[in-house]
Formats: C-alpha cells, structure tokens, sequence
C-alpha cells in the first residue's frame, strides 16, 4: 500500500510510465526483441540443462566403481594379478568379468550380444533381476538383459543358444542404461565355468575387474594404490575412474549449456541494439524536454535516472514475460528434442529461467546507458533551443 | 548577501560561423540589484536572449566575468551551474515549455523534486503557487496541451517559483500571448517584484518599460541606453 503511494508520487517513475507508454507500439516492439532474447537463452539453457540431467540418469549410480583393464598390449588380467587386487584397501568388493561378444540365437533369430562370464554373487552386486531369478552357481542357466529380452521377445524359461550351446533364459534384468565395465541391457550373463566351457579356445584370466570403494572420496587413493602395487615394474593394468567420467561429462555439458545460451543471447545482442536505438531515438525527440528540465534545476544525475528508469521499467517489464513465457519454450523444446518432458520440472531448470530475466534486465540497462548518458551530458542552451 | 545580484564585468559572447565572427554581446557591463525590475530591449539578434541566458547559468562569456550573487559562474562545471540555476532562477519562457507528459501542478513541483522535496511538501507548495499565479487549483490535473496559452504561461510562473528563487528571468513572455493576457502576466509578475524578488524581462513592447526600474537598450550586442 505504501509503496504503491510512493510509486504514484514518485514522477521519475510516473515519468517512465509515461513516456513508455506514450509510443506504446515502438515500446512494444522494443520489449518484443527483450522477450524473444529472454526465451532464447533460458530455452537453450533449459534444454542443455535437461540434456545433461537424461544422460546422468541414463548413467546411473557409477561414481563410485574403478575398473581395472589390461594395459595395451596385455590381453587379459590374470588371476595372479586379481588377487593382487584383492589385497588393495579400502574396497568393497572386487568382481572378475569376462567378457566376449558374439551370435545370441533365439528360435530363428540372431542378433550380437555380449556374453559375460560372472559369478552369481558377483553378478548381483552389478545388475537386477526384474522378472524370474538370477542363475544358480554352476548352473547352465543364464539371465539376458532388457533390451536383448525385448528383441527376442523371450520371456523366461525360454531357450537361447551362444556358440551352439543352449542356455535356459532363468531371469531377465532390469533396464539399466549405458555402463562403463559392463552393458547389461544387451548382455547374456551366465557363471564362469559355463563361459569358460563354451569359449575354451579363449585366454585364461578376466577382460576386466569392476572395483567398488567404500566411498566415492576414496576412489582417488584406491586408484593410485592399484597402480602403486600392480603397474611396479611394467604398466600391466589401466584403471578407471567412473567418477572422473562423470565429471568430465558434466563439464561436457555444462560446455554445451553454455554453447546453446550463446546462441540464445545473440538474439538479446539484437535486442540490446533495438533499446538502444529506441532511446536513442527517444532522447532525440525530448532533447527540449530535456534542456527545459535542466534549466529548471535537473542536474546531470537527474536526466540520467530519468532515463535509466525507463530502461529499467522496460527491461523488467520484457523480461518478467519473457520468464513466463520461457516456461512453455523451455517444454516444448524437450519435448521437440528430447521426446520428454520429465526433465523439464527440475528445479535446477528455473535457475536458467532467473538467469535468462537478469541478463534481459540487464541488457535492458545496458542498451539504456548511452542514451541516457547522451541526455544527461546535453549542454542546456542548445537544448533548449532544439527544434 | 552583496547588494548587487546580477553583476557583468567587460562581458563578450562570440561566435564563429567560418571565417566570420559574430559578437552576440560585446563588451558588456551591467549591475543589477537586489529587488529591480529590469527591461531589456532591442531590435531583433541584438543579443537580449543572449545576455538572459548568461545571466541564467545557461551559457558562459567567451570573455568577462558573470557574478550571480557574487559567485563568479565563469569557471563552474555543468553540476554547479545546474545548482545555482536551481537555487537562484526561476526561467519563463516565450513558448511556456511545459513538460507535456506532466500534468500542470507536476510541472509546478518538479524544480522541486530536482531539490528533493517531499511529495505532501511539494504538492502544498506548488498549490500555493497556483495561488500566486492566479490559477485556479480545478486546472492542476490538466495536461498543458488542456490550458489555454494564458493558463500555460501562468503555470510556467508557478514552476520559475517553485524552489523561491531570488532571481525571475523572462524572455519575451508575453510574446505569444494577446494583450489583455500579457497585461495580467506583466501585473503578476510586477507583484512578486513588489514582494522583493528581483525580475528581468527581455520584451519587445515599448510600453511594458513603465513596470521596470531599470531598462536595458541592447543594439548589436552593446548596451546603448540604460535608464531609471
Ligand atoms: N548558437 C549560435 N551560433 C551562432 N550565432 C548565434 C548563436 N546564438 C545566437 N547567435 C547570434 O547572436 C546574436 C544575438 O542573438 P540573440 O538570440 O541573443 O538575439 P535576440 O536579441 O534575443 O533576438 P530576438 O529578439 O530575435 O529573440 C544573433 O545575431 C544570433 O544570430
Ligand atoms: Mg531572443
């Protein structure tokens, strides 16, 4: 109530108002250009954001695993040195895979998978069972992955054949997204010494070891001790950080985020130049306005918050729609380009919606700036005598 | 406070179109006191709006010195001549330049505003000034384009006394007014004389020397006449 009054008895806001709306239609096209800047930049960081938030997820709980792989010109790790790698601290758990890839047949279909030879206990602590069971240890049986399941639309009980040899389809996994040691959705898991029947003309030992540290602090130290214990002599083994990944691809697109909000705040460049040259244009037309004020007493300082407020009074007027209005753009851009929009209600979302309205108010002022710098430095005579 | 207000020591205003220099005022002396009511006359480019303006803080002597209640305004900056025009003059003008975005009381308290007055303080003060303009306070809502030019030209008399300045400056105030209207604005004006501010009026018509105490005769930028 009270800052309404003021507002009504503040004239240098009455004066904005007014000489805003005094050219509504040049006003309008000017907050059109801050609308559009506005959407672009929180559109596009949305749509980065929402980017970053689906592959993430698609990424799963991975932060916390080391995987150890043969070093260039080592085939496998041997069983020699897995048990070196059980003796390093700090770790959870330490889980052998092998891994081959190869013709899955189903009925008279094929189709390529990878086929992993892992412990039953092991296997439990990567992937999870969502129909039927996990394989029984020494069994013939085998679970298969989601998206492979899907292709052969075989349910469990089914029969699948690997390398001439019919596995019993026990359990199928749940769907887990993209992996670092191992891809279940389009694997067949099945225990070691069944693996090592039917790939006997393969190498003994393992294609790689998943390590999980007791916390994701760890990682560093449990890395380098690995590298400290096994790589003395000779580099045997190179291991991985699923961390660092992690990191690297959030930066990859926090990157593209900014990329994309480059993009969208060229559009607000070409509205920053419309304000600019509507008040330019503004100061031009009130030049004897402009002397008559500073002949009654207007001090520089006067003439330039005069004009800065009409910036200001645009700029948030222009922004705040376009906030809004960045809600529906920021929806249908997933939807156009991520086919969903699940990510689009992230809180992280609405930080891009408060950043795109700052840098229009600000672009706002800035386009204000030498206007009203222009108006505020005009020698009063000549105004005054401005026709 | 020095008994003259307004003093003009050797005072030139020079101008350069190419090669030719026009002198707008040459060698100017002048010596106003406090509570005259000055008329300054002359043929058309003698230089009166020149000699008014300077006397304004709205321009600066190529040459002289220019002293507005002993303050000599020659070498002040832009700031602090906006500041003694702000304290010291109150200005109308020919074509009334009201702020047409700006009703006719916002008009009367803006040189307020610029002073930082309150709003309840400013809205008092300009309807007082309505009052002494002889306005009628039905007309403060009204936007300038809404008054006729009588009313416009006394709402401009209401604003040159918003901030109570010592000093009321004049150019051609009547100019676009008929002459009933202009009679009543010269009568007002010779009022607030009364009331001890000083006026200077540049005007064309012989006869509104008989207000004045002092009357200027300006002839190609020279003072040739000064009389009581
Ligand atoms: N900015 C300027 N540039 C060049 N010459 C100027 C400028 N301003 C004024 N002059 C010249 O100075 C002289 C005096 O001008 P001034 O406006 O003071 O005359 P005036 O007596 O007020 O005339 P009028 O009665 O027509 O208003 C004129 O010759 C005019 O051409
Ligand atoms: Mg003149």
């Amino acid at each position: 109530m009270n800052l309404t009054k003021n507002l009504r008895s503040n004239m240098y806001v009455q004066l904005a108002r007014r000489n805003l709306t005094r050219h509504s239609m040049r006003t309008v096209l000017a907050a059109i250009g801050i609308i559009i800047g506005v959407i672009a930049i929180s559109s596009m960081g949305i749509l980065g954001n929402s980017l970053k938030l689906s592959v993430s997820s698609s990424l799963g709980d991975v932060g916390n695993e080391l995987i150890v792989y043969p070093a260039y010109g080592e085939n496998t790790v041997t069983e020699k040195q897995l048990d070196q790698l059980k003796k390093v601290g700090d770790v959870e758990s330490v889980i052998p895979v092998m891994i081959s890839s190869g013709k899955v047949e189903y009925k008279s279909e094929s189709t390529y998978g990878n086929v992993y030879g892992i412990e039953k206990d092991d296997a439990l602590l990567l992937v999870e069972v969502d129909e039927g069971k996990m394989f029984r240890a020494g069994s013939s049986d085998c679970v298969v992955g989601a998206s492979l399941a899907r292709h052969f639309e075989v349910k469990v009980g089914g029969k699948i054949t690997v390398k001439d040899s019919q596995f019993r389809v026990v359990g199928i996994l749940e769907e887990a997204g993209f992996g670092f040691g191992i891809s279940p959705d389009q694997g067949v898991f099945m225990s070691p010494q069944v693996y090592e029947k039917i790939y006997d003309d393969k190498e003994d030992g393992y294609n790689n070891v998943i390590m999980k540290v007791k916390t994701v602090d760890d990682i560093e130290i449990v890395k380098t001790a690995i590298e400290d214990r096994l790589n003395k002599k000779e580099e045997v083994v190179q291991v991985l950080a699923t961390n660092s990944i992690l990191d690297s691809i959030d930066e990859i697109f926090n990157s593209i985020s900014l990329f994309l909000m480059g993009i969208g705040s060229i559009s607000l460049l070409v509205a920053g130049v419309s304000i600019l040259n509507v008040m330019l244009m503004s100061t031009m037309e009130r030049t004897k306005e402009i002397g008559i004020m500073k002949a009654v007493g207007a001090s520089r300082k006067d003439v330039l918050k005069m004009f800065m407020m009409e910036a200001l009074f645009l700029g948030i007027a222009a922004s705040l729609v376009g906030g809004i209005l960045s809600l529906g753009g920021g929806f249908v851009v997933n939807i156009l380009i991520l086919k969903e929009s699940s990510y689009f209600f992230a809180p992280s979302n609405f930080l891009y919606i408060i950043a795109g309205v700052l840098f229009g108010v600000v672009t706002s002022l800035a386009g204000g700036m030498y206007p009203a710098w222009k108006a505020a430095n005009m020698r009063p005579l000549d105004a005054l005598r401005y026709e | 406070m020095p008994d003259q207000i307004v003093e003009l020591q050797n005072v030139t205003k020079m101008y350069t179109l190419g090669s030719n220099k026009i002198y707008a005022l040459n060698k100017v002396d002048l010596s106003i006191k406090k509570g005259d009511f000055v008329t300054i006359m002359g043929p058309s480019g003698s230089g009166k709006s020149t000699l008014l303006n300077m006397i304004g803080c709205l321009d600066l002597p190529t040459e002289g010195t220019v002293k507005i209640n002993g303050i000599d305004i020659s070498t002040l900056d832009d700031d602090k001549l906006t500041a003694i025009r702000r304290n010291n003059i109150g200005f109308i003008f020919q074509q009334f330049n009201l702020i047409q975005a700006l009703t006719a009381i916002e008009n009367v308290e803006m040189p307020m505003i610029f002073n930082n007055a309150s709003a309840d303080v400013r809205r008092e003060k300009a309807l007082s000034m309505f009052e002494r303009a002889n306005l009628e306070a039905e007309y403060a809502d009204h936007k300038p384009n809404e008054l006729s030019g009588g009313q416009q030209q006394r709402v401009a008399i209401a604003r040159a006394l918003a901030n109570d300045p010592p000093i009321i400056l004049a150019d051609e105030p009547t100019g676009n007014l008929d002459t009933k209207t202009g009679k009543s604005v010269m009568d007002l004006l010779s009022d607030l004389n009364a009331k001890g501010t000083t006026v200077i009026v540049v005007t064309h018509d012989q006869k509104l020397a008989e207000y004045s105490n002092l009357n200027i005769r300006l002839s190609d930028g020279e003072v040739c006449h000064e009389f009581d």
